[in-house]
């Protein structure tokens, strides 16, 4: 019976082409539109570590005077109570990490020297994050506690300086220090860059660039300090700061500390273990307040808004887009059933039941949304082509993956079956004897 | 022209033109808040910098420590100075459009108690301010014994000229000149109002805050060099900007040129907002499918309707009626749909603007979007049904003879 129905919509699609064509139009516009907003923000508002985030955690205890900071801690830590925390070992994993720009030069090339952005971060930050290494390994607690001059390369740096060949054991010159490549990392591309996400709350929605790419070079905290004194950038101060770059001792939060903790109880003695930190940092005179806050990843994440409102925004106007596009739909479908009210009118008088009827119209209106799902489909590559043209950060993020394939035929099905509900109902209505007579 | 058969009609296919008046009223209401959005964007892009934008250029330098920072500087001014046609190198942390390096918080009183907002210091060395072109409109410029000592992260207080917008916002309604403000212990006395001078990177800030800027001289020292603003004529500039470039990678081959900061201001203009062009203009880019699709939906329709009723007015040809009379019929009868369908978007579109108020910090809709979006939605349903009408005026009398 379906194979006769499909047959039957073919038939009745062939014959009137002109309403056919601006029916798949319209359903694949509309679905073009959408999906490729719907594509961005998925990937956008997508989990960084995917099976691992909801072990993840941002600690935060607030060393700034009392009212400086009034909606709870400040988005970074001191110096001092990131190295506590850290030195403690109270978590499954830990990383503390620091931001800088870095000048970099490659004795063995001829190459200018460049200017990158370079993480001094712990050991545990690549196991932790699951950071894939297409050569040599992250650095050892070994070279850690010795201070080794060191360093992690991103894959883009390789390919700029080394053309993508093996680079460890080779040399960098950092500012004025020999470091020795120990690893170069694969490609790799969290969405967004969540280790370096803060302040969002305060950025009016223009977040786009939380999804830039992770630094070029990654160093062991204590040397990476040492070697890039006086670059280091702060998130804030409050109070002035006698040697800019140079942080540890200054009145300011410039260090992140990223915790992984395995289970429930874990998570509980560390917020327990902050709050009391928080509590003996008080008693000693050093912290003015006990605020403290540990959100998880996909908290931390929400709580910074991170999807830019510029792009929700896009979602919202593309769906009202298909809303219209839908209308229209309905519209010309219930023209093309109603046309065809003779032609139903005697199928309903040979004995077709209304459910026949009904399911009839329904396959074709599938039959619709299906070739609209093609076209919709080859618009999407295009504005997601369009999108990877735009000069914003995750322009190269925006690659239509198999789930929203999928998800593009499926919303263009359900689309064109829920537009079809209410002609079809009309047709499976149509009396018989009124058609008849009227023949 | 008579209404009331055309209503009749219309009865008869209720379901039908209630889609097509829906299908307008969405229109409607995404079509007047998508063309206030681009409104907002690109009046957000011609925002008034304060600054001569199309005579200035940054120059950025990095990658040296401070204790060559007096060395750098001074190579770098010299070959900077020497380039045929730069009018003139001052040295300033921050520039409109480019590098930010002075935003600190600020209160009204020493202890700290009113808070006065996150503002952007212009540290500049003597000349920046006349380079820049901000214009004082109150009080006076700085004097030679203004430009104090820069040491650390922000010279030590002192004497500052600030916008007219920070000065209402500080101070309403209240004489500014003299009027004290500190930030992190530093005191600075107001001795000038400026016209207006943008901040560094305004997209990031609501509209009144993007004008919270303060000039405040100081000598050059460590912590002021490697960021220089260029003057020249806005003409050669794109020559100057390339020699300039090359003679400092000359005289300083040591340091990093940051040549995404290095340009002329107009160019770091263009920067600044690219969210806002991009933004504006995937919108223009909906705009264009909705009014597409909506035309389209009506042509579908409406031809619809005219082979539906060929017979009818084959009849009403047969008994009278002109050609004309066919065309304004199906004229009037897409009039009175799609004036239906507005009377409703008008309502959808304040409601989406409404919600678009609380989640997007936008202001209200004026109301004069509106008639315009009437207008455009009467003259695409009229452009859209021209089509299927005149192929009904076409109709001849005959068809009423004929039985099918």
């Amino acid at each position: 019976m379906f194979t006769y129905y499909l047959d039957l919509a073919l038939r009745s699609l062939k014959r009137n082409r002109m309403l056919t064509a601006l029916m798949v139009l319209a359903i694949a516009v509309g679905i073009g539109a959408s999906m490729t907003t719907l594509t961005v923000t998925h990937l956008l508002s997508g989990d960084p570590l995917p099976g691992r985030s909801q072990h993840i955690f941002y600690p935060q205890v607030d060393a700034s005077p009392a009212g400086y900071s009034k909606s709870g801690p400040l988005d970074m830590l001191d110096y001092r109570s990131a190295v506590d925390l850290w030195s403690a070992h109270r978590a499954d994993r830990q990383a503390l990490m620091a931001g800088s720009e870095v000048k970099v030069r490659a004795p063995d090339t001829t190459l200018p020297p460049l200017m990158v952005p370079m993480l001094a971060t712990t050991s545990d930050f690549f196991a932790m994050f699951q950071v894939p290494f297409q050569y040599g390994t992250a650095w050892t607690a070994a070279d850690a506690a010795s201070r080794a001059r060191v360093a992690v390369i991103s894959s883009d740096l390789n390919d700029r300086l080394f053309g993508g060949a093996d680079s460890v054991g080779k040399t960098l010159r950092l500012k004025d220090s020999d470091v020795r490549i120990v690893g170069v990392m694969k490609k790799w591309r969290p969405s967004p860059l969540f280790y370096d996400v803060r302040a969002g709350r305060f950025a009016e929605g223009q977040t786009s660039s939380f999804y830039g790419k992770p630094e070029d070079v990654f160093m062991p905290f204590f040397s990476g300090l040492d070697v890039n004194d006086g670059n280091f950038w702060q998130f804030t101060c409050w109070g002035s700061v006698p040697r800019p770059g140079h942080l540890q001792d200054a009145p300011c939060v410039w260090v992140g500390l990223w915790v992984q903790l395995d289970d429930a109880a874990k998570v509980a003695d560390y917020r327990a273990f902050i709050a009391n930190y928080a509590q003996q940092q008080k008693q000693l005179g050093r912290f003015a307040t006990t605020q403290t806050r540990m959100p998880g990843l996909m908290e931390w994440l929400v709580f910074n808004h991170v999807v830019p409102s510029d792009v929700k925004l896009q979602t919202w106007l593309a769906f009202a887009f298909l809303a219209i596009c839908l209308f229209n739909m309905i519209g010309l479908l219930l023209a093309k059933f109603l046309r065809r009210s003779s032609e139903i009118g005697v199928r309903r008088a040979l004995g077709a039941s209304r459910g026949a009827v009904f399911a009839q119209c329904l396959v074709e209106a599938g039959m619709v949304g299906l070739v609209g799902g093609i076209g919709g489909w080859l618009l999407t590559l295009l504005g997601l082509w369009l999108v990877r043209r735009q000069p914003v950060e995750y322009a190269d993020l925006a690659h239509l993956d198999p789930g929203m394939f999928g998800l593009t035929f499926a919303l263009a099905v359900a689309a064109s079956l829920l537009a079809g509900l209410l002609p079809a109902l009309r047709a499976s209505r149509i009396a018989p004897a009124l058609q008849l007579k009227t023949l | 022209m008579q209404i009331q058969p055309i209503l009749a009609a219309l009865r008869r296919h209720r379901l039908a033109t209630a889609l097509i008046a829906l299908e307008i009223a969405l229109a409607c209401a995404v079509l007047c808040n998508a063309c206030f959005i681009i409104a907002q964007r690109v009046s957000a892009m011609h925002i008034v910098s304060g600054a001569d934008e199309a005579a200035l250029a940054s120059v950025q330098l990095t990658g040296y420590d401070s204790a060559q920072a007096a060395d750098v500087d001074a190579r770098a001014l010299a070959a900077l100075r020497a380039v045929p046609g730069v009018e003139s190198v001052s040295p300033i942390n921050s520039i409109p459009f480019g590098s930010r390096r002075g935003t600190a918080g600020i209160s009204t009183d020493a202890a700290g108690e009113h808070f006065g907002g996150v503002i952007e210091f212009y540290v500049g060395g003597p000349g920046s301010l006349e380079a820049l072109g901000a214009k004082v409109v109150a009080g006076r410029a700085p004097q030679p014994d203004d430009f104090r000592a820069f040491t650390g992260f922000m010279p030590d207080g002192g004497s500052v000229q600030i916008t007219r917008a920070l000065a209402e916002h500080l101070w309403p309604g209240a004489d500014p000149l003299g009027k004290e403000f500190w930030s992190l212990k530093s005191h600075y006395r107001v001795v000038g109002v400026l016209k207006d001078l943008v901040r560094p990177d305004p997209t990031g800030w609501t509209p009144e805050q993007r004008q919270w800027s303060v000039f405040l001289p100081a000598q050059p020292g460590p912590y002021l060099t490697g960021s220089y603003l260029l003057r020249a004529n806005p003409g050669d500039m794109p020559r100057v900007m390339r020699d300039a470039l090359a003679a400092v990678a000359k005289a300083v081959p040591e340091v990093v040129i940051d040549r995404e900061a290095s340009q002329s201001v107009s160019d770091l203009r263009h920067d600044v907002f690219k969210n806002d062009r991009v933004m504006a203009a995937m919108l223009v880019g909906v705009i264009f499918a909705m009014l597409m699709v909506t035309a389209l939906g009506i042509v579908g329709l409406a031809s619809f309707w005219v082979q539906q009723r060929r017979r009818q007015i084959g009849i009403r040809r047969a008994i009278g009626a002109t050609r004309r009379d066919i065309l304004h019929y199906f004229q009037t009868e897409n009039f009175l749909i799609v004036g239906g369908g507005i009377a409703l978007g008008m309502v959808l579109a304040f409601a989406l603007n409404l919600v678009l108020m609380k989640h997007y910090e936008l202001p209200r809709l004026p109301l004069y979007y509106l008639p315009v979006a009437a207008l455009a939605l009467w003259v695409l349903g009229q452009l859209a049904v021209l089509g299927p009408a005149l192929r009904a005026a076409a109709v001849p009398p005959v068809v009423a003879t004929r039985s099918v």
